[in-house]
């Protein structure tokens, strides 16, 4: 089992794993802000325009999703699994 | 020459009526064989309209070809192909018949250049995917396909009534685009009939209740085919339908923020069809050529890429016997490779560049942005988040990593799935990335090419972009991975109020229709019956007393008569004699005076 091996050792180096995720993030965006490289020419909006936009979008949308999906959910839309049962 | 064409679906249909009939030891390459030969013959197919046929007053259009429906009737063959390698190893013929039967009736749709021809198939598909639900047998599958076809059907009606009318108002029952700028009542109904099998909310909730419950193979075929039939037609009657574009977009948003909540793997991915397809039915309402291609290539990298994650999903349960997340976790030391193709189902779903979805879904979020929706535009791209953030990051998480929650004997069947589900799953992700990184295979085959042709989703801002969206995602889900931790609860939803329905009807018609029943019994006794006994006691003494007395009167008679005459017949064989020749003299004399009479 080659495969579980190698997840394995990305396991072990859990640390080193998120380093390099961190790393290679901020090198995206970097080149994002750079014009030479990615060019927003055909960006639709002035938002797009700024270094980083997508970048919190997703990061705020995804908070967002979950905070409010759960406040949502704990309203009473999540029950008991038995809840249909006679 | 047109009686001459021979229909796909007829191959599928013909071919799963002798399932039953193939040797065991054959079975195997006869259940590959049929759906090649479908998808051959699909693929070889020229364009134009075929298979006209004349019935009562109407004429059927059972094979309109044409850019639109060659498309879907190609990914559909597609994965009937890469749906039955799935279930190879499956012995339950019923379960082979049923989906192919179900397949059948979506290319029929797709290929209907009339309502009626339409309404057969759509119904085929109703009738026959429900089989796919209940064959998984559990007590609970038997309630949840009962729903679907209730629900369906419902849907089927308002369909009925559309095309009726429709037909009405135009004399034709041809199958064409409605005036999308004032629909009819007709119209109206019509799309009901179409967004009820998109799983358009409110009418959505059969989606995750049936999809969830299916045989582990079944929810594969099912994910395909409903909502992307629906698609197509929706393409077909209602291009440029503005009223599409806010519910695709809610669409989009809803599927994500139920799929939070889930704790049912395959309900969760269920969530997903409905977030995706809301992409597709904005496409739709947008209208434009570069949304219209965009709802195509969606739907067509969709049915690639849900079918890969409901077969990762599957392959779970059909080897564990589980799908909760609850009851899942670290399973990456038991199943490495369903993990790897679940996870290219991850990314392609969440458009990750060269994965299919990043060619498919980027035009219709473009086509919004350059429609000036650009609430669609970004609504959208937050939908994009929420598809990552569960498909790519939780589903794969929580059954392969994340807590162990298994069971000992869960923990023990884990494994590996059989060769045919891992071909199935290498094939469809093979598709997923080949459609992502060689885009000309999708973009020739969508309705205007020349538009597809125009549009390149490999631009470097468009890369930028989406890596940016998608791997702060997953920042923030873990970050946040404390609270998407899964919880065993089950989630509302718009089903309540017919599952909860149904139950007032029964409580209502325990006690106040009851009531009602026995008041009326009881008025009905004390009104109908005590009279009719009444009045019966009456008749009967009238009978007794004045018909029986007369008949009886009468009888007494006839039998005095008869005393009488008894005498007067002694059976004295000269009287008589002498008897009858006195009363025929009396009754020739009598002739001949008033013979003489009138002769005179």
């Amino acid at each position: 089992m080659k495969l579980v091996a190698l997840i394995d050792y990305l396991r072990n180096r859990l640390k080193t794993v998120v380093r390099v995720c961190f790393a290679l993030l901020a090198v995206l965006e970097l080149l994002d802000a750079v014009p030479a490289i990615v060019d927003k020419e055909h960006a639709h909006t002035w938002a797009e325009h700024v270094p980083g936009f997508w970048a919190l979008w997703g990061f705020v949308g995804c908070a967002v999703l979950i905070v409010v999906s759960k406040w949502f959910g704990h309203l009473g839309i999540m029950t008991r699994e038995d809840y249909y049962d006679e | 020459m047109s009686d001459l064409w021979l229909h796909p679906a007829l191959i599928l249909i013909l071919g799963s009526v002798l399932i039953p009939l193939v040797p065991a030891r054959l079975k195997k390459a006869y259940l590959f064989l049929i759906p090649v030969l479908v998808f051959a013959r699909i693929v070889g197919m020229a364009k134009g309209t075929f298979g006209v046929v004349q019935f009562l007053d109407w004429t059927l259009t059972f094979g309109r070809v044409d850019a639109l429906s060659a498309v879907f009737g190609y990914i559909m063959s597609l994965m009937c192909v890469v749906g039955t390698l799935y279930g190879l190893h499956v012995k339950d013929n019923a379960q082979h018949v049923a989906a192919w039967i179900y397949v059948a009736g979506s290319l029929g749709c797709i290929y209907a250049g009339d309502f009626i021809t339409l309404f057969l198939f759509w119904e085929l598909m109703a009738f026959s995917s429900v089989f796919l639900i209940w064959l998984r047998q559990r007590p609970e599958s038997l309630g949840a396909g009962y729903r679907y076809l209730l629900v369906h059907v419902a849907g089927g009606v308002a369909l009925l009534a559309g095309m009726v009318l429709h037909c009405k108002a135009t004399g034709s029952w041809s199958f064409d685009a409605f005036n999308v700028q004032q629909p009819t009542l007709a119209a109206w109904l019509v799309l009901i009939g179409f967004i009820l099998n998109a799983a358009v909310p409110p009418i959505h909730a059969w989606l995750p209740d049936a999809y969830g419950e299916a045989t582990f193979n079944g929810s594969v075929f099912l994910c395909a085919f409903t909502t992307k039939t629906a698609v197509y037609a929706l393409c077909r009657g209602f291009p440029g339908m503005e009223i599409l574009v806010p519910l695709g977009v809610i669409m989009a948003l809803y599927g994500v923020v139920y799929a939070v909540l889930e704790n049912d793997c395959r309900r969760l991915l269920a969530y997903h069809i409905i977030s995706q397809v809301g992409y597709m039915v904005a496409g739709v309402g947008l209208g434009t050529q570069m949304a219209i291609n965009g709802a195509c290539a969606h739907a067509f990298a969709h049915i690639l890429y849900k079918g890969l994650l409901f077969m990762g999903c599957g392959a779970v349960l059909h080897m564990t016997g589980q799908s909760k997340f609850t009851e899942l976790g670290g399973l990456y030391k038991k199943m490495p490779w369903t993990f790897v193709f679940t996870l290219i189902g991850g990314l392609s779903i969440s458009a990750f560049p060269l994965f299919s979805g990043f060619v498919s879904k980027s035009m219709i979020v473009s086509a919004g942005f350059e429609e000036h929706k650009l609430w669609a535009g970004f609504l959208l791209m937050l939908a994009s988040v929420g598809t990552f953030l569960h498909t790519g990051l939780k589903v794969p998480y929580f059954i392969w990593f994340g807590k162990n929650n298994c069971k000992k004997e869960t923990w023990d069947r884990a494994a590996e799935p059989p060769w045919n589900m891992n071909a199935a799953m290498i094939a469809a992700s093979a598709l997923c990335i080949f459609i992502g990184c060689y885009t000309p295979y999708l973009y020739k085959m969508l309705p205007y090419p020349e538009a597809a042709g125009a549009y390149h989703p490999y631009t470097s801002y468009h890369v930028s972009e989406t890596l940016q969206l998608l791997l702060f995602t997953a920042v923030g889900f873990f970050w946040l991975i404390k609270k998407l931790e899964p919880e065993p609860t089950i989630s509302l939803d718009m089903d309540w109020f017919y599952r909860m329905g149904g139950r007032i009807f029964l409580a209502l018609a325990r006690k106040p229709i009851q009531l009602a029943d026995n008041f009326v019994g009881e008025v009905y006794r004390l009104a109908g019956l005590i009279p009719l006994m009444i009045s019966a006691r009456l008749a009967g003494k009238f009978d007794n007393r004045v018909i029986d007395g007369a008949v009886d009167g009468l009888a007494e008679l006839v039998c005095r008569i008869g005393n009488r005459l008894r005498f007067v017949q002694r059976g004295q064989m000269q009287e008589s004699l002498a008897m009858a020749f006195v009363v025929a003299a009396v009754l020739i004399v009598v002739f001949l005076l008033s013979h003489n009479a009138f002769a005179r």
